[in-house]
């Protein structure tokens, strides 16, 4: 090979990558490398936001315990959304990776139905459900004389956690089923002609063997849920705020833009710091399954 | 004494008729192979005996007990699967430990039987192995272990080999064979392959469309095929076009210019089916004209145009000189080396 189609093929994938190396450097590097700067930038009530640099706003977001809640919070229900999809998607899945031809397709389209309606409808249509003395659930339960004061829903984490599960179901099923498409279709026979019983095939070899896409469902449904806003902002309002909301609310109401890039950004990097950390312990204990 | 027997199995599915009136009784010990092209219903069989189907009508018994009503994980049969089935997650020894687990036997004794079984498949040394990092033959012995360490009243192997290279498949067949001389457990082989069933087996089920065609010892099926079907698919065949001429004072059966006295039973139109080792170049039988000579090493194979219609012809390489291709030959062959059947004249 001659030196210039050397240089050419080494210069080659940069050119070819170029374009979409360029929108990857303009619509999101260059605004997140901004949001950071902004959270170090001063604000005030008369004065704005000045370009200084200074720690006032990671200071308050470290010290004030009002921010401390707001965290915990947002992760406390990522976590229970997360385990609540993974307890009832998992089994989801494998009883709809079970099921014959024609209910499994419209099952699979009842599964994915949440992500063909709008979060704003379907958040809306929970509340309608659920919403106080009016939600026609509750309306009913109470006509009934089966509770005597509303299930409280809106305004609550409870609330919050369902109307995420819903949500976030088929991003766990899915990938609970990718797992399942994986498995040995002879494998449960297999398991039962040497003497397992039906729970111990699913514990034992099921389970197992399946671990990795609930773990990584769960990776999914986790990041999604602790970012996500307009659940939060429909159901918890601003009586419950989450990060997410705490962030836009700072930015468009109090107009505190640089400590509403602080809160954005702490959300940022405890996020990547936590998927980035869970899929390497995921990847190491199960390097068997994955190979 | 039957040891497993099939009482005239039958398995539908919807109105489509899978096995029809499968009879089979197989003794203690026996090494029983299924044989036929797929869709025959051999796998199908297999899977009646091991509990995964149930027959829609006939009886399976073990030692005479009803097998249908035991689940299938009680009945203790040891099964080896086509895509071997292992449980990934776990290492060589837990796969093969799994069934113990299951009967609730010791960890010391269960340690030392694994050991013990792993040995006798030849991979001593491969205990803490998980399944994805053997090669093909190695996760095949580990199937073949974990089937046996529980001492199985009868081991099901469903077309165990069919994934392994050609030269893998042969030694795995001979340690096959071995391993199940030497532990004497109760056999059935599930497989397509024709070679297979006859270097394994004690005696072979041939079957096709659902039904048997015959059960012999692998040399009958060979040598007496029951039906055009059976000497079809078991090896190569020719299949000549006879007629029984009971009007002379001694009875022959013709073919062309070839003729042998008649055998007893039959009359009119008849097929002869003659293995193409069995026929030799004579001065008289048939007229034919050899089309294509290949050799093959050990043997000349011979493609013929006879007067009953193409036909082949296999020599062993003796070093003797053999016809060329052009060349005018008559074939002919022992009566005792062919078999009559009735023909449908249409």
């Amino acid at each position: 090979m001659s030196m210039a189609a050397e240089e050419r093929s080494a210069r080659a994938p940069w050119a070819l990558t170029a374009p979409a190396l360029m929108l990857f450097v303009g619509v999101l590097l260059i605004p997140l490398a901004m949001t950071v700067m902004l959270s170090f930038h001063d604000w005030g009530q008369y004065k704005g936001i000045e370009p200084v640099f200074i720690l006032k706003n990671w200071h308050e977001i470290a010290t004030d315990p009002y921010y401390a809640e707001m965290f915990w919070r947002t992760f406390r229900i990522a976590i229970l959304t997360t385990l609540l999809t993974a307890l009832l998607g998992a089994p989801e899945a494998y009883i709809l990776n079970r099921m014959s031809g024609r209910w499994k397709s419209f099952f699979l389209l009842v599964i994915l139905g949440p992500l063909l309606i709008s979060v704003v409808a379907r958040t809306l249509g929970w509340a309608l459900l659920f919403g106080g003395n009016n939600g026609l659930v509750n309306k009913l339960l109470m006509s009934l004389g089966a509770i005597r004061s509303p299930i409280p829903f809106m305004f609550t984490e409870t609330g919050m956690v369902v109307a995420l599960a819903h949500v976030m179901m088929p991003f766990m099923v899915l990938s609970v089923w990718a797992a399942l498409q994986r498995l040995d279709p002879q494998i449960e026979n297999a398991a039962m002609s040497l003497g397992a019983s039906p729970a111990t095939i699913i514990r034992r070899i099921i389970m197992p063997q399946i671990m990795p896409g609930v773990l990584s469902g769960a990776i999914i449904v986790f990041s999604l849920s602790a970012s996500a806003f307009a659940t939060p902002a429909i159901i918890g309002g601003r009586r419950l705020k989450v990060a997410a909301t705490l962030a836009y609310d700072e930015f468009l109401n109090t107009l505190n833009w640089p400590l509403g890039a602080a809160v954005a950004t702490l959300l940022l990097v405890a996020l990547v710091l936590i998927v980035v950390g869970s899929n390497a312990l995921i990847e190491r204990r199960y390097a068997e399954v994955f190979r | 004494m039957a040891y497993l027997e099939l009482d005239r199995v039958a398995k539908q599915f919807g109105t489509q008729t899978v096995v029809e009136d499968f009879s089979l009784s197989v003794g203690k010990g026996e090494f029983i192979s299924f044989l036929g092209p797929s869709g025959c219903g051999k796998t199908t069989t297999l899977q009646m005996i091991a509990g995964f189907l149930d027959p829609t009508r006939g009886a399976i018994r073990l030692e005479g007990k009803d097998l249908t009503a035991v689940h299938p994980a009680k009945r203790g049969l040891g099964i080896v699967f086509q895509s071997y089935a292992l449980f990934p997650h776990m290492t060589a020894a837990e796969n093969v430990a799994f069934g113990l687990e299951m009967r609730n036997v010791s960890r010391n004794e269960r340690t030392e039987r694994v050991r013990a079984e792993l040995a006798m498949v030849g991979l001593a040394g491969y205990e803490d192995r998980h399944p994805r990092r053997m090669s093909g033959g190695q996760q095949q012995r580990v199937a073949l272990a974990r089937a046996l360490v529980i001492k199985p009243s009868v081991l099901l192997l469903d077309e165990p080999l069919s994934n392994l290279d050609a030269k893998l498949r042969e030694e795995m067949q001979i340690e096959l064979r071995q391993i199940q001389r030497t532990i004497g457990t109760t056999t059935i082989l599930v497989t397509h392959d024709q070679n297979e069933a006859m270097s394994l087996s004690d005696r072979i089920v041939v079957m096709s469309q659902g039904k048997i065609e015959q059960i012999g010892t692998p040399q009958e099926t060979y040598e007496k095929p029951a039906s055009a079907f059976v000497s079809q698919f078991l090896g190569k065949t020719n299949d000549f076009a006879a007629m029984i001429d009971r009007t002379a004072a001694a009875a022959k059966l013709v073919a062309g210019s070839w003729s042998a006295p008649a055998p007893a039973g039959l009359n009119g139109a008849v097929t002869v089916s003659v293995r193409p080792e069995r026929i030799g170049f004579g001065d008289a039988g048939l007229t034919a004209k050899i089309v294509t000579r290949i050799f093959q090493g050990n043997h000349w194979l011979f493609q013929c145009e006879s007067e009953c219609g193409p036909a082949i012809v296999i020599r062993q390489n003796d070093g003797q000189a053999q016809p060329a291709e052009g060349e005018a030959v008559r074939l002919s062959w022992r009566p005792e080396d062919m078999s009559v059947r009735a023909r449908a004249v249409a």
